[in-house]
């Protein structure tokens, strides 16, 4: 169990990767996301992320095991950075095992893309204008012909674009 | 009925507060959320959320029941 968990220190993927070691495992497959200093035209300084953690980690839980459901592997583990983080720190980490490489792509990537669209973890950008703003909430609470401080183009997409992170895509 | 209402990201922003424990004759999430947004003017529309009570998804129309704990899930945005 625990294979979805949060930490507020730096992801230690040495340790991580040594849960996924097993006999029948051929290799394994990771994803790190990343802060990026770039968000939809504006400068990002850093990122804050906050959790609903009580909840975040059973939907993470349940993530992962559907993930071992769909896909033949042999193990898998997310763990999400909450916090304050600069530019190019890891936000999150997925790591897969499983015989063969195929599967082990394909698991990863249903689990961290599930995890963006379902575990309620919030990101503030802090942007070099001084100004700030929580990622996919902002732009759908302004009221129609509203104006921004700030001056980026956008659709009113409400959510769950895939585009929007300041951390890697 | 008391109800213990925690907050998070732009909820927590714009109620000021993490939790608060509530007297309230709303008898739904659906019904809760609208009592709040009055009260804090919150300017997330019910169907840009999720709710959960007791630490689990829910339905806008359950019965909420004394002592239940509900959150309010804006847009998320992991990873």
């Amino acid at each position: 169990m625990m294979r979805f968990r949060f930490t507020q220190t730096a992801i230690d993927t040495i340790e991580a990767r040594r849960e996924l070691l097993d006999l029948g495992a051929g290799g394994y497959v990771s994803f790190e996301g990343w802060v990026r200093d770039h968000n939809e035209g504006q400068e990002v300084t850093r990122l804050e992320y906050e959790a609903f953690q009580e909840l975040a980690v059973k939907e993470g839980e349940r993530i992962v095991a559907d993930a071992l459901r769909r896909f033949p592997v042999k193990h898998a583990l997310c763990i999400h950075r909450i916090g304050s983080l600069a530019l190019s720190d890891m936000a999150v980490w997925v790591g897969v095992s499983s015989a063969h490489r195929g599967e082990a792509f394909d698991a990863c990537r249903f689990i961290i893309d599930e995890v963006k669209h379902r575990v309620p973890i919030w990101k503030k950008e802090h942007y070099r204008s001084g100004d700030s703003g929580w990622v996919n909430c902002e732009r759908c609470a302004a009221p129609p012909g509203h104006t921004h401080g700030h001056g980026h183009g956008h659709d009113h997409e409400l959510e769950h674009h895939d585009e929007p992170a300041a951390s890697h895509s | 009925m008391q109800l213990k209402i925690q907050y998070y990201a732009l909820m927590r922003e714009q109620a000021g507060r993490s939790e608060e424990t509530l007297e309230t004759s709303s008898a739904t999430p659906a019904d809760l959320y609208g009592e709040l947004s009055t009260r804090y003017r919150f300017t997330l529309t019910r169907e840009q959320l999720k709710v959960a009570v007791n630490a689990e998804f829910s339905d806008w129309s359950r019965r909420l029941t004394a002592g239940d704990a509900v959150v309010f899930i804006p847009p998320v945005a992991g990873g």
